[in-house]
């Protein structure tokens, strides 16, 4: 049991990653990589909705009818991802974050990671191993969000967290990573050295 | 006036893919023939045609400062109610189809009910939200030009992934990265219409 535990938390951050192997989640995650700050909260919001709502669904899994599960799913994660927006809303900190980000908090709600796991995992597993799964999900996600906005605020901006990194070294910021086009091209690129060191991922 | 130049801008300027990636995981799921893309483009074209002008009608009247009860915001409650609404009318259109167009319902068959989770439409109303629109013509305007928007993205991703089945890609570069990668290019050639407004 202990293995199984360490395989659901372990697979998805790499070999399952939900981004570059599942391709789920993808909406959400490429337009607030702009900043790294923007990009860690985000992950952190997703581990939490994620978490939470396959517990209370795994929870809830014996009792809800097959046809109408959707339904209740969508009530679940929309009332968590309510219960997010207004806690980072009521933080002078992470105030201006939230309006960042803007609708991809909301849309965590349709964030096809959260709904993925909770169908695939969490409604036919116990409790405890669906809200690790649902919280190892998130953090793969995180993990590629954090990448990605990694080299995106470093090469566009030239800062990490803000903090002066090339501009001191006459760096001049290159804008174009910091337009949409460029984390797609960066993901496409991530796919590509995993898929050459995880040969059995390839497409024919 | 208005109205073309919102028209025009959210096809092209603000397009659902290109510059917010909504919807993108049915859009790279999904994109691998044009007939099945056009599909999927032609029910997302007609659920956000339906929903946003609901939804707008239920932010405006009910879920604004001060709409239903004086001294009440109840704008905490949108992603409940927005989705709700979306989940009910793809629900609706669903029946709908299959029982006046039964040729329609097993064309889209499939891609109608995922359409509830699909991103740009919940995203449509969240930007419908953020925008202000004054009044229910420009927010139908908006949801038919993010739609064609999503449609043309799609069609378009669809006719070079099947020209690029010819080609020669490095083996681990096949299939989702070199998707992403053509995507992101695609989204610098839609850049060039940045800054028109009619």
């Amino acid at each position: 049991m202990d293995a199984k535990l360490k395989e659901t938390i372990l697979n998805p951050i790499f070999k399952g990653n939900p981004i570059t192997v599942l391709v789920l989640g993808i909406c959400s995650s490429l337009a607030v990589t702009v900043t790294l700050k923007g990009a860690l909260v985000m992950a952190l919001s997703v581990i939490v909705v994620c978490g939470i709502s396959s517990l209370i669904l795994s929870l809830l899994r014996n009792t809800i009818p097959g046809r109408v599960r959707i339904i209740v799913q969508l009530v679940v994660v929309a009332m968590m991802v309510i219960l997010v927006d207004q806690v980072l809303k009521s933080f002078e900190a992470t105030y201006a974050i939230d309006k960042q980000l803007s609708v991809y908090i909301g849309l965590i709600i349709t964030n096809c990671i959260v709904m993925g796991r909770i169908e695939a995992f969490a409604l036919g597993n116990k409790p405890w191993p669906s809200f690790l799964d649902g919280v190892a999900n998130g953090a793969g996600y995180g993990l590629i969000l954090l990448i990605v906005a990694f080299f995106r605020e470093l090469l566009g901006s030239g800062t990490l967290f803000g903090i002066d990194i090339l501009n001191r070294f006459g760096y001049v910021p290159n804008n174009l990573v910091i337009l949409p086009p460029f984390a797609l091209i960066l993901l496409g690129c991530i796919v590509w050295v995993q898929r050459s060191i995880q040969k059995d991922l390839q497409e024919k | 006036m208005e109205y073309l130049s919102l028209f025009v801008k959210s096809i092209f300027v603000d397009n659902m893919i290109f510059a917010y990636f909504l919807g993108m995981c049915s859009f790279l799921a999904v994109s691998k023939n044009v007939k099945t893309a056009a599909g999927l483009g032609v029910a997302v074209i007609a659920v956000l045609l339906i929903t946003l002008p609901v939804n707008y009608l239920l932010n405006t009247y009910v879920l604004a400062p001060d709409a239903l009860i004086e001294g009440v915001d109840l704008s905490f409650l949108s992603f409940i109610v927005f989705i709700a609404v979306i989940a009910a009318i793809v629900q609706i259109v669903e029946m709908l189809v299959e029982k006046f167009s039964p040729e329609l319902y097993s064309a889209l068959g499939i891609f109608l009910p995922l359409i509830a989770v699909n991103c740009a439409i919940l995203g449509g109303s969240l930007f419908m939200q953020q925008k202000d629109f004054l009044n229910i013509g420009e927010a139908t305007v908006y949801a038919l030009g993010s739609g064609l928007g999503w449609f043309l993205a799609i069609v378009s991703l669809a006719a070079i992934r099947e020209k690029m089945s010819y080609s020669n890609v490095p083996a681990a570069l096949k299939g989702l990265g070199i998707t992403f990668i053509t995507v992101g290019l695609m989204g610098i050639a839609f850049m060039t219409f940045m800054g028109i407004s009619l």
